[in-house]
């Protein structure tokens, strides 16, 4: 895998006219894991998409090398699509290898996304993050919807990602089984 | 990224053309626009002199609102579902995304509006020569309509009432347009489909970096 790094400098957010974080700052290599931790409201999410570029911060900066990668409560795939069809999307797009396998998918590609339960569309996008070939993984609440079996999978996953070399940074309320996880708590940096 | 540029536009395309539950496609603007032109020579007579008169602008207004139609579907389910987002991570521009779209919707509904012409014009008793100019005119036009009808979809996009504030927000900027393709069909009026359509190119080139911008401030 690319070498790859995810640094934030002295992060500050500003949601509306309420300071949310600020001095938030980590380092993060190959093989490294965070766990942004903290009750719901805090940030969690818009820290997560300030390290995606897909929000300013209010201060501070984030620097990355390596393509990042980024899975929230939206799947973005076609409600309406069979299944297959709608990850075929995105592997047209990111010329990526199938990595479906991990994720129980093979069953459920002829059915229409919308017709999929909460916890199959969770792991339909998560299988879209693994076959990206992306090697920093940004996972919104990955174990949201994902029952312990599936949980475990995903968390297995990760662990695989990191082996290669990649980066994961986790934003979850649930504790993680993950080897040597750091974790940076939101609470630390109420304003 | 020229591939996957190719594959987003026929998506673009599929979605708008075929539609999806909850999306309609290309069938109902065409249908509306025929209903117009179908419902006009009832509410104002059989007076053929008068249809011929007030026909090709009345194929322009019905144009209009039916380029109003799909409004609410050209941008707003694709960023609710987080397609926008996603593209932006894998470093697709916005602006190319707007783009593309312009295109799809323009295909979607300028041409199906084209192939429509010939039919609204017999409803309203237009000759050949009135026929030709309304179709040059829709050429010129629809282009510029589709691009505005996109601009105003990411601009409202997100907003509670977004499609019914598009559709009043999408009306006076098309005033030209509608002003011009209507005054090529009065005598002489070559001028006017000039004008129509240096207002449909400045239309086509500033609406993807507005189009882009709206989508990058609905983020903040």
């Amino acid at each position: 895998m690319q070498p790859c790094r995810l640094a934030a400098y002295d992060l500050a957010c500003r949601r509306g006219d309420r300071l949310l974080f600020k001095a938030v700052g980590f380092e993060l290599h190959q093989g490294d894991a965070l766990q942004l931790a903290g009750p719901n409201g805090i940030g969690k999410s818009s820290l997560m998409r300030i390290l995606a570029g897909l929000l300013r911060a209010y201060t501070g900066r984030v620097e990355h090398e390596g393509q990042r990668a980024l899975s929230d409560e939206r799947p973005a795939l076609d409600a309406h699509r069979a299944l297959g069809e709608a990850l075929a999307f995105w592997q047209r797009i990111d010329r990526a290898g199938e990595a479906r396998a991990d994720f129980g998918l093979e069953d459920l590609l002829d059915v229409p996304v919308r017709y999929l339960s909460t916890g199959q569309r969770k792991r339909a996008a998560l299988a879209r993050l693994a076959a990206s070939g992306a090697q920093i993984w940004l996972l919104d609440e990955p174990l949201n919807g994902l029952d312990a079996h599936w949980g475990a999978s995903m968390q297995a996953a990760i662990e695989a990602h990191r082996a290669l070399g990649g980066i994961a940074v986790i934003a979850s309320h649930q504790p993680l089984q993950l080897q040597t996880l750091r974790t940076l708590a939101l609470l630390d940096h109420l304003v | 990224m020229s591939r996957a540029l190719w594959t987003i536009f026929r998506r673009d395309l599929a979605l708008l053309l075929q539609g999806a539950p909850g999306r309609g496609g290309a069938a109902l603007p065409l249908l509306f626009f025929l209903a117009v032109a179908m419902l006009y020579p009832f509410a104002v007579g059989p007076d053929a002199r008068l249809l011929a008169r007030t026909g090709a602008g009345l194929i322009w207004v019905a144009a209009l609102l039916a380029a109003i139609l799909p409004l609410d579907r050209l941008v707003e389910p694709d960023l609710d579902a987080g397609f926008f987002d996603q593209w932006a991570l894998r470093g697709i521009s916005e602006e190319l995304l707007m783009l593309l779209r312009i295109l799809a919707h323009w295909l979607s509904f300028g041409v199906p509006l084209m192939l429509a012409a010939p039919l609204a014009a017999g409803l309203l008793n237009l000759d050949g020569a009135q026929l030709q100019t309304v179709e040059i005119g829709l050429l010129l036009g629809t282009p510029g309509l589709a691009a505005i009808g996109v601009t105003i979809s990411a601009l409202t996009a997100g907003l509670r009432a977004g499609a019914a504030l598009g559709g009043l927000l999408a009306i006076p900027l098309a005033v030209p347009l509608l002003i011009f393709g209507a005054g090529s069909l009065q005598p002489g009026g070559d001028g006017g489909l000039l004008l129509l359509a240096a207002a449909s190119m400045a239309a086509v080139a500033i609406a993807p970096f507005a189009a882009a911008g709206a989508i990058r401030a609905g983020r903040e």
